[in-house]
Parts: C-alpha cells; sequence; structure tokens
C-alpha cells in the first residue's frame, strides 16, 4: 500500500522540450531528444503545444526527499506547506514526505486529515505525510497506526527523537505487520549524546564543544537492525552521519534485514573542521557533521548502494534563534533549495560519483524507501521531471530563498547546476 | 579602524602573545608606582557584561580598566534584562547603542563571543565562554610562568585534573603550544576530551607519576557545575587520592598553578594552596597587569612603531 501524496489541484502541464539530454538511469533512457508532456503525462503528440527551448539541458526524473521539515502546524513562521512545496519545486522535487515533529505532532487521524488538506489547498508539489510512531512522539503509547495508514501516511517516524525504550520499538515492529507503514528512525542514544553540540573528536577537544559521539548513531542502529530482524520488520534509517553506522547498516543487509537508509548533502559534502566557525545557523546539527574518514564512509555507502538514497533533512530555523551561541542554539539546516547543485558541483564535478548515480540516489532510489511511487521519464507515466543548466553557477542565498528561512548549510557557496523548470505531479511547480 | 576582538587563542600568532607579555611588563612598572592609575584609556568606555559568576576575571577587568582611566560598567546576568529573556543578540545590540570601546563577555555557553562579535563595533573580549576559551587566563598564565622561569620556549606544562570541562587547559595549551613549550593533560580517564592529542597538540596521560618530567604542575578545578548529573570520578575523595597535587607528589622545583577558586582537599591540598612557592597568588596579580595590556592592545596599532611609541606613552609616569 502507498501513501497518499497530495498536492493543490490545477491545469495539467503540457510542453515540448527541445534538444535536451534526457537521463533516465532506472528506465535506462540516455539520449538527446525531444521530450512531449501532453496534459500531465509524458509523451503523446507534440502539435500545438507549447515549446520549451531546452538545448545544453539535462532533463531527470524529478527528485524525492523522504525526509523534510515543514514546520506545520505550529510553526508556520519558519516554513509551511505552500512555501516548503515551493522551495523543494525550487531544487527540483516532485514529492516530499514531512516529518511528524511539529506543535503538535501529527499523531493522530484528525491531525493527519487536517494536514492533507491544508496540502491540497497550498502545496505546489506532492506531499506526502510521515506520523508519528509514538502518541506525542513521546515514546511510550504506538499510534492508531491502521487508521492512520488508511487515511494515507506515508511512513511512520518519532523523527527528532529516538524511540528509546526497545520494547516499545519492538511493539511497533510488531504492530507493522498490520499497518504495513515503514519505520523511518532518527537513531541516537540519547544518554550517549548528553548535551553534545557537535561530533566528538579532535575539533570538539580542541573547541571544547560538548562531544556527540559517532557510535551514539551507530548502538540505535545496531539495536533496531537486531530487532527488525528479530520481527521481520522493515526500516529506514535517517540521516546516516558515522562510518561505523554504515558498518551496521552494511551488516544488517547482509543478513537480509529489510533496512534502508539515507544521508544528507551536508554529511556528504562538510565535516567537523567546518564548525570552527561556531556558526550555528550553517553548521549546528544533529547527527553533527562528522570527521573526514566518516565522510568517506558516506560516499563510499552512497556509491555502492549501502546509503540508498540522499534526503535533505530540510529543517528551517528562524535567524534569532539560530543567532545564539553554538551550543544553546537548535539544531537543523535546511536542504531542498541546494541539495542537487551542491552535490553535482562537489561529487559529479569532481569526479567523485556520476551524475547517473546522483540521479538514481536522489529520484528513483528516495522513492521506494517510503514506498512512494518512482518518478520516471517513460512514456505514459504521469510527469514528474526537472529541467536542470549543468553550466548555471550561482551563489547560495545571494537572491534569498524560497524557503521561509535562511540557515542553509551551503550559504554563501558558489554552486554549478540550477534547476529551470520542474513539474511534478503533472503540473508546473517552477519555471526560472 | 576596524577593531580587533579577542576571542579565542587562535586569534593571536606568537608575535601578539610575546608583544603582549611585553607590554604588560612595563604595565606591571606602573603597579610597583605609589599612584597606579594612568589616562591611557581615557574617554574610553568598557563594558563588562559577565553572565556567568565570576570574582577573579570580572574584578581584574574592572580595575585594570579604571586603573587606565577607562569608564568601566558592569552588567551582570542576573539583575538585568537577561533575567526577563533578553537574548544575547539583544542584549549586546542595547548595550552596543552606548557606543562602547570594549566589550568584556562572559558566558556560559561556547561561541557567545562569537555571536556578540557580530553585532557590535566594539572589540570582543572573551572572559570566559563555556568550556571554550578564556584567552586572558592563558595569557596572564604565560605572563606569570615567564617571569618566574625567564622563558616559555622548551618549558613543560602538566595540565591535571578536570580537563574535559576546562577552559583554561584549552586556552592554555594552545597559547603555550604557540610559544614552543611542551603540555601534557593528566587526567583521570573520564576526564579526557577524546582526540585531546590530535586536536591540541598535546602528550597524554592517565598516570599521574608523568607530571615527573614537567617543569610546572597546573592543577585544574573540578568543575562540578558542567558536570550535570556528574558520576565523572567515583568519588572526589578517590580523585584526590589518585590525582590530587600535594607535595607529595612534587619534585624540588617544580613549580604549581590553579586558576581558583580552588577546592582544596581535592585537585590541590590545602598545604600546598598556602604554600608560598605555589604561583597562586601570582597569578592573581598578574590577572589585573595582562588585561591591562590586553584592553591597551586591542585599542592601539600593535606591532606598528604607532603602537609601541603608544606604550611609553602609556606608562609615562
Amino acid at each position: 500500500m502507498s501513501g497518499r501524496l497530495v498536492q493543490r489541484p490545477g491545469p495539467a502541464a503540457s510542453a515540448v522540450f527541445t534538444g535536451a539530454r534526457l537521463l533516465d538511469p532506472i528506465a535506462g533512457i540516455n539520449e538527446v531528444a525531444d521530450l512531449v508532456v501532453r496534459d500531465g503525462v509524458i509523451g503523446g503528440d507534440p502539435d500545438g503545444l507549447e515549446r520549451v527551448d531546452a538545448a545544453g539541458m539535462v532533463i531527470v526524473p524529478g527528485f524525492v526527499d523522504p525526509h523534510v521539515h515543514l514546520r506545520t502546524p505550529g510553526r508556520e513562521d519558519l516554513e509551511d506547506l505552500a512555501s516548503g512545496s515551493r522551495a523543494g519545486a525550487s531544487g527540483g522535487y516532485v514529492a516530499i514526505a514531512a516529518m511528524p515533529n511539529t506543535q503538535p505532532p501529527v499523531d493522530d487521524a484528525e491531525d493527519l486529515t487536517r494536514l492533507l488538506e491544508l496540502a491540497e489547498r497550498d502545496a505546489v508539489i506532492p506531499v506526502g505525510m510521515i506520523c508519528a510512531i509514538t502518541k506525542g512522539q513521546e515514546g511510550q503509547q504506538l499510534t492508531d497506526a491502521a487508521e492512520l495508514a488508511r487515511i494515507g501516511a506515508v511512513a511512520l517516524s518519532d523523527d527528532g527523537v529516538p524511540v528509546g525504550d526497545a520494547a516499545v520499538f519492538r511493539r511497533a515492529l510488531q504492530y507493522q505487520h498490520l499497518a504495513g507503514l515503514v519505520l523511518v528512525l532518527h537513531e541516537e542514544d540519547r544518554a550517549l549524546s548528553g548535551t553534545g553540540a557537535m561530533h566528538e573528536g579532535a575539533v570538539s577537544a580542541r573547541l571544547g564543544v560538548s562531544g556527540i559521539p559517532a557510535v551514539s548513531e551507530a548502538v540505535a542502529v545496531g539495536r533496531d537492525v537486531l530487532l527488525a530482524r528479530y520481527e521481520s520488520g522493515r526500516i529506514h534509517i535517517c540521516h546516516v552521519s558515522a562510518r561505523e553506522t554504515v558498518d551496521e547498516v552494511r551488516r544488517g543487509k547482509q543478513l537480509g534485514v529489510a533496512v534502508t537508509a539515507e544521508v544528507s548533502p551536508h554529511h556528504l559534502l562538510l565535516i567537523d573542521e567546518d564548525v570552527e566557525s561556531l556558526d550555528a545557523a550553517t553548521r549546528k546539527m544533529n547527527p553533527p557533521l562528522r570527521g573526514r574518514d566518516d565522510r568517506e564512509a558516506l560516499i563510499e555507502a552512497l556509491l555502492d548502494g549501502t546509503i540508498d538514497c540522499v534526503a535533505t533533512d530540510h529543517a528551517p530555523h528562524g535567524a534569532s534563534e539560530k543567532e545564539q551561541p553554538f551550543e544553546e542554539a537548535p539544531f537543523g539546516v535546511t536542504g531542498l533549495e541546494t541539495a542537487f547543485a551542491a552535490l553535482y558541483t562537489e561529487l559529479v564535478l569532481t569526479g567523485r560519483v556520476s551524475l547517473e548515480v546522483l540521479v538514481r540516489r536522489m529520484s528513483g532510489d528516495a522513492a521506494r524507501v517510503i514506498d512512494l511511487p518512482e518518478p520516471t521519464l517513460a512514456e505514459g507515466a504521469p510527469a514528474n521531471l526537472a529541467v536542470i543548466d549543468l553550466e548555471a553557477t550561482w551563489t547560495v542565498g545571494a537572491d534569498g530563498f524560497v524557503s521561509k528561512s535562511g540557515n542553509s548549510a551551503f550559504l554563501g557557496r558558489e554552486l554549478t547546476g540550477r534547476v529551470q523548470a520542474t513539474i511534478a505531479g503533472g503540473q508546473w511547480a517552477w519555471r526560472n | 579602524m576596524s577593531r580587533r576582538s579577542l576571542i579565542a587563542i587562535a586569534d593571536l600568532d606568537r608575535d601578539d602573545i610575546a608583544r603582549i607579555l611585553e607590554t604588560s611588563n612595563r604595565f606591571a612598572e606602573v603597579m610597583a608606582r605609589d599612584i597606579k592609575k594612568v589616562p591611557t584609556l581615557r574617554g574610553r568606555a568598557i563594558i563588562n557584561m559577565f553572565f556567568e559568576s565570576s570574582t577573579r576575571t570580572a574584578t581584574s577587568f574592572e580595575l585594570a580598566g579604571k586603573r587606565m582611566s577607562a569608564d568601566v560598567v558592569n552588567v551582570k546576568g542576573s539583575g538585568s534584562s537577561v533575567d526577563k529573556g533578553e537574548t544575547l543578540k539583544d542584549t549586546v545590540l542595547t548595550l552596543n547603542a552606548y557606543r562602547p570601546d570594549i566589550l568584556v563577555i562572559r558566558h556560559r555557553a561556547a561561541g557567545a563571543c562569537v555571536v556578540a562579535a557580530r553585532h557590535t563595533d566594539a572589540a570582543v573580549i572573551n572572559a570566559g565562554d563555556g568550556k571554550h576559551e578564556h584567552p586572558t587566563q592563558a595569557l596572564l598564565d604565560l605572563y606569570t610562568l615567564r617571569r618566574a622561569t625567564g622563558t616559555l620556549e622548551g618549558l613543560h606544562v602538566a595540565f591535571v585534573g578536570d580537563v574535559l570541562h576546562s577552559r583554561v587547559a584549552r586556552s592554555g595549551a594552545t597559547a603555550l603550544r604557540t610559544m614552543g613549550a611542551k603540555v601534557t593533560f593528566v587526567t583521570p580517564p573520564t576526564l579526557m576530551p577524546r582526540g585531546a592529542a590530535e586536536g591540541l597538540g598535546v602528550d597524554v596521560s592517565y598516570d599521574i607519576r608523568d607530571i615527573g618530567d614537567a617543569d610546572v604542575v597546573y592543577a585544574l578545578r573540578m568543575q562540578h557545575e558542567r558536570m550535570g548529573k556528574g558520576g565523572f570520578v567515583p568519588s572526589l575523595r578517590e580523585y584526590a587520592t589518585e590525582y590530587g597535587i600535594g607535595h607529595h607528589r612534587l619534585r624540588p622545583g617544580q613549580l604549581v598553578m590553579h586558576a581558583g577558586p580552588m577546592n582544596r582537599g581535592v585537585e590541590i591540598t590545602d598545604d600546598l594552596a598556602d604554600d608560598p612557592t605555589a604561583l597562586v597568588t601570582t597569578q592573581v596579580e598578574s590577572g589585573m597587569i595582562v588585561r591591562m595590556a590586553v584592553m591597551f592592545d586591542l585599542l592601539t596599532e600593535p606591532g606598528t612603531r604607532k603602537g609601541s611609541d603608544a606604550v611609553d606613552e602609556a606608562v609615562a609616569a
């Protein structure tokens, strides 16, 4: 069963994109050709349609983000469904899944229904809702997962907090056999993380900032992989940050456990040495930026598929709450607007990762981890695509942000690769 | 002129530190006179913002400013708008409106001075932010040591005890390494920052006997207030037995330092704390002198002829 993706109803897109390179690694498409979108569907008769000159550009299946924070309900001053979905569209996303750590947390039928109605009113790209694993995300009482699944939740997660009690988590895995929703896990042993604000290592020793050890994440993943194996459950590991965690995920996969994993652009591109500035707005997130060796392990794991996909963990925060001393500011950075360009610039142009692999990991592979349909350029599929100028350079934040918040990890960076247009759910969602 | 700040020891290179120590020597001459006040910073305004408790540092910054004829205002965390939930940024913006020349800031959280410096035109002096840094303490320790030993190059200093929570050890180690000294951290395994050797370029040991090679033994305060639920050592009694510094552990000629306040009977024995050969009170005396030099340094053009003329002028009787 697939959860519901909801967007604002609008006119179906129709256009002929001429001269672009069409690249859909999963469907095996890699050619320079015209692409027809007619009435929101790929293919059909090009006659009479608007012609869009896309020479020199690449058209890819649009990106899917299984992990964003749209701050609705409760903190619409930081992000709402309109601004967050538009930020996604500007980054080439055609579907995003919103985490339930809102105020209040999305943990019952009423909350979910209201949120889906809001998405139907405001979202310019399809948005899915992840609901809490436990009531109030308090780690004790399971939510009514079967009902939530029927209404259309895409997954369950207590993101932001781990399910600390192993017995409660085990029960959630057991109940999954009824409700069927993948459990999306923020992995951390809170006792080990303590008051930590950055990765524990040489840099935290030098800065005197309390450290979050890499094993805080890995021991939690180890526990949950073992429990998922025991209960034949299905889990997805959020924002893997450490080599030790990669090892645990790899071991789980080798044992045949139904475990998938994601990694964020900032963990793939930045390390603890970048925290020297003590700038919380751009450098404080949980899990924290890890060491150089951890980053290498993440890139290798993304390449070999141990890590299935990229997810931004787009986490909008206001300037004033971020402008506190590093140790006291909240965790989180935004990511939807910069994910592709940052990864293209730093991993593809440097030869570490091919464009094909990056597109897969941001699109079809990302959709699969939470059972969403995979965007494709194949004939007859609903149009979910991004038109990208791989030559265009831009400076992050120079023209402001589409998101309501500006706490980007890549603020001020010059990036190459700019999304020129996005069609999501068969509708125009972005045109630069 | 754009003003510099002193937020971390890494803001200073070897020449900067040498110059500040030299300027401190000159201000020490002033303190030897009957009239211990000079007009150097007349017309300048210094605001001391202490969001965390302090006796020594707060007093010495205040006196340092007043000895140089600056207008000095003290703002405490309790009893100010901070009590009413004002953010650090807003407090700094408010105080900045009075056009101070220097903001001295002590705060419970690492990174506070970085935030403050973004919102003021004044020079910011970090008077201790969380476990991060306490650069003027490091400078006064260097000054004290150089007076006692003549040189810092090749000196071996062992910091003993709660390094994990100690901004004194962190700034001190960085400053000493910059000046060519060797540093060893000797701590219980639970109070050693992971990555200290690599991050700070120090030797690390859990064995108290490793202070034997050191010229200087620097006892660190057990920082109960930063330990949360505690449990970092089984008991203070066991800590005192295993790591407490007393005459029994020292060889003749070894110098002893402590930044205060002391937990007598824990990291330092009662009789050693009162021993005139320990440098503890010298450190306190040095504090004011070095802070005068730092404030002076930030408000002049250091390293230039004009700057050194200004020192001569400043200490002219």
